[in-house]
């Protein structure tokens, strides 16, 4: 029976672990939300501070990335179009999968590589440096200190990094669209715009939303779960990264489920 | 600024002079019971030194005296209030009359010095920023790190963090300070140095004070009162006077510094070569 012991055992984890994560993002958007209006003012320096690494610093990587895979989409797309005699479709076929999934998914991905594993090294070190305990000393609340700053920026910051990332998304497909495809920049905008709803957009944005939300609980929780050893920092990050993925794909299959069920037929 | 006078608001029915008092505290991780039931008290302004080997629970006693680990059991009254029993907030307002330093400093890393103590005023008080500039330099001043408010943590030496780390615990004028090993793995003069600092703190101020160490010598200087832990339990309590002349045997064993018998034994040899749980010899 210990297989099935196991099963159960994993299955119990599982569901604590994501209670975890719902408890300290929710102790996080009470912090952000509603303390603010009870006397207990967020740190908005670091806040801001967090929005520039999180947001403003990682918008060269996400616009090369973006633009590439915008690019691979539009190649991708016109290797099957092209035998329907369909080319002109790919201005459609990028900016409605951009939008709806790879803008959000790929900006996801980046931000747990630059930020993610961040949250969950810092909270960590600090962790393991006691500097929590002497947080919690201070009648300082570390969720409310570290955590809140962390998802306000994250919470403000991936939608207009998916936004971007649309746009360069579209870019990349432009540049096929107007060397191979027979269309100009004039012409490859005006197809992505009449291809797209606002539907697909906000639905990408949505997504990216649940997703900053995803990243940050999941790197200040393994951060928070550091054990004592700074080699423990290394193994809190790797673990921010690997669930952090795994989570973002849950959601992302969730809802895009969602969406596609409530869509209404064009 | 000295601080204020002890609360005569005593709910506990004890006189009102005692600091802290702890009634049958036990603590457990897991399965794993760490302190079987500990008594002892505080009197306000007195100096209580927590001795006692590695792994005998002094550390977990610190831990669970400034609300860090939970009892499983027991009370502890910290001002005639039940610590332990309280909601997060009334414990917070009573955290901001305790300071506590830690073994390692525990100093914010990524703020200078200055910042880390103004940090505690910043988020408790409605002081301005002058003021608060001010009070950090004051407080540094205490501590001999005058001119130090700019520099990050990782430029001071182990000494001069320990007394950063004190700088910060008494940026609010606590009334209780705790203190886990403040001279472990400092050199002599410079544990000396810190003897005197708590020494002198005592002295200018009444603060009630808690250190957790194993160094005999500074533990005898500025104790006006000890327990001895071992295996989870007070071995022995008193003045350093009734210590020295306690005739227990693992009193007697800890203080004459006695080796454990199977001290010999291949794993301890290893565990001295690598510096692990050093055994206490001359």
């Amino acid at each position: 029976m210990a297989f099935i012991d196991n099963i159960g055992e994993a299955t119990i984890d599982g569901v604590a672990y994501v209670g975890s994560l719902a408890r300290l993002a929710g102790g996080a958007a009470r912090a952000v939300f509603i303390e603010p209006f009870r006397g207990k003012p967020l740190r908005w320096a670091r806040a801001i501070h967090q929005a520039m690494s999180v947001g403003v610093e990682a918008i060269p990587i996400v616009s090369l990335i973006s633009f590439f895979v915008g690019l691979i989409l539009a190649l991708q797309g016109a290797y099957e179009l092209r035998q329907l005699g369909a080319l002109q479709l790919v201005a459609s076929a990028v900016a409605v999968s951009m939008t709806r999934e790879l803008g959000p998914l790929m900006t996801a991905i980046m931000v747990i590589g630059r930020s993610g594993s961040a949250f969950a090294a810092e909270i960590g070190t600090m962790k393991v440096n006691e500097e929590i305990d002497a947080l919690e000393t201070m009648a300082l609340e570390p969720v409310r200190f570290l955590v809140a700053p962390k998802f306000l920026a994250m919470l403000l910051m991936m939608p207009c990094l998916t936004t971007w990332a649309d746009f360069m998304g579209v870019l990349g497909g432009g540049l096929f669209g107007v060397t191979s495809a027979g269309f100009t920049w004039g012409t490859y905008f005006h197809a992505t715009l009449n291809a797209l709803e606002l539907r697909d957009i906000a639905s990408g944005l949505i997504k990216s939303v649940m997703f900053g939300l995803v990243i940050t609980a999941v790197g200040c929780r393994e951060g928070f779960n550091t054990g004592l050893g700074s080699e423990q920092v290394g193994r809190s990050t790797t673990s921010a990264v690997v669930n952090s993925i795994f989570f973002v794909i849950v959601v992302d299959l969730v809802f895009t489920a969602i969406f596609y069920f409530t869509a209404p037929l064009k | 600024m000295p601080a204020q006078p002890i609360s005569k608001e005593n709910t506990s029915g004890k006189s009102a002079d005692i600091a802290i008092s702890v009634r049958n505290l036990r603590v457990r991780y897991g399965t794993r019971e760490i302190l079987h039931g500990v008594n002892f008290e505080v009197p306000a302004g007195e100096t209580l030194v927590i001795m006692g080997g590695s792994g005998c629970g002094k550390s977990t006693l610190l831990r669970t005296l400034v609300g860090l680990e939970h009892p499983s059991e027991g009370e502890i009254w910290i001002q005639g209030k039940n610590f332990a029993g309280m909601s997060g907030t009334q414990r917070d307002d009573l955290r901001k009359k305790m300071g506590m330093s830690f073994q390692s400093g525990a100093l914010f890393g990524s703020m200078t010095v200055g910042e880390n103590v103004a940090l505690p005023l910043r988020e408790h008080t409605p002081l301005d920023e002058s003021t608060i500039d001010i009070v950090v330099r004051l407080k540094l001043d205490q501590v001999g790190l005058s001119g130090f408010e700019n520099y990050m943590p990782a430029q001071l030496s182990g000494g001069m963090k320990k007394r950063a780390a004190i700088a910060r615990a008494l940026a609010m004028d606590p009334e209780i300070l705790f203190f886990d090993e403040p001279s472990a793995g400092l050199d002599p003069i410079i544990a000396a140095g810190l003897d005197e600092l708590i020494l002198k703190l005592k002295k200018a101020f009444r603060i009630t004070i808690v250190v957790v160490t194993h160094e005999l010598a500074s533990a005898f200087l500025i104790a006006d009162r000890m327990i001895l832990l071992d295996k989870g339990v007070v071995a022995a309590k008193g003045t350093p006077e009734e210590l020295r002349q306690n005739t227990g045997p693992r009193v007697r064993q800890f203080l004459d510094r006695v080796p454990e018998p199977e001290m010999a034994a291949e794993i301890d040899y290893l565990q001295m070569l690598t510096g692990e749980n050093p055994p206490q010899r001359r």
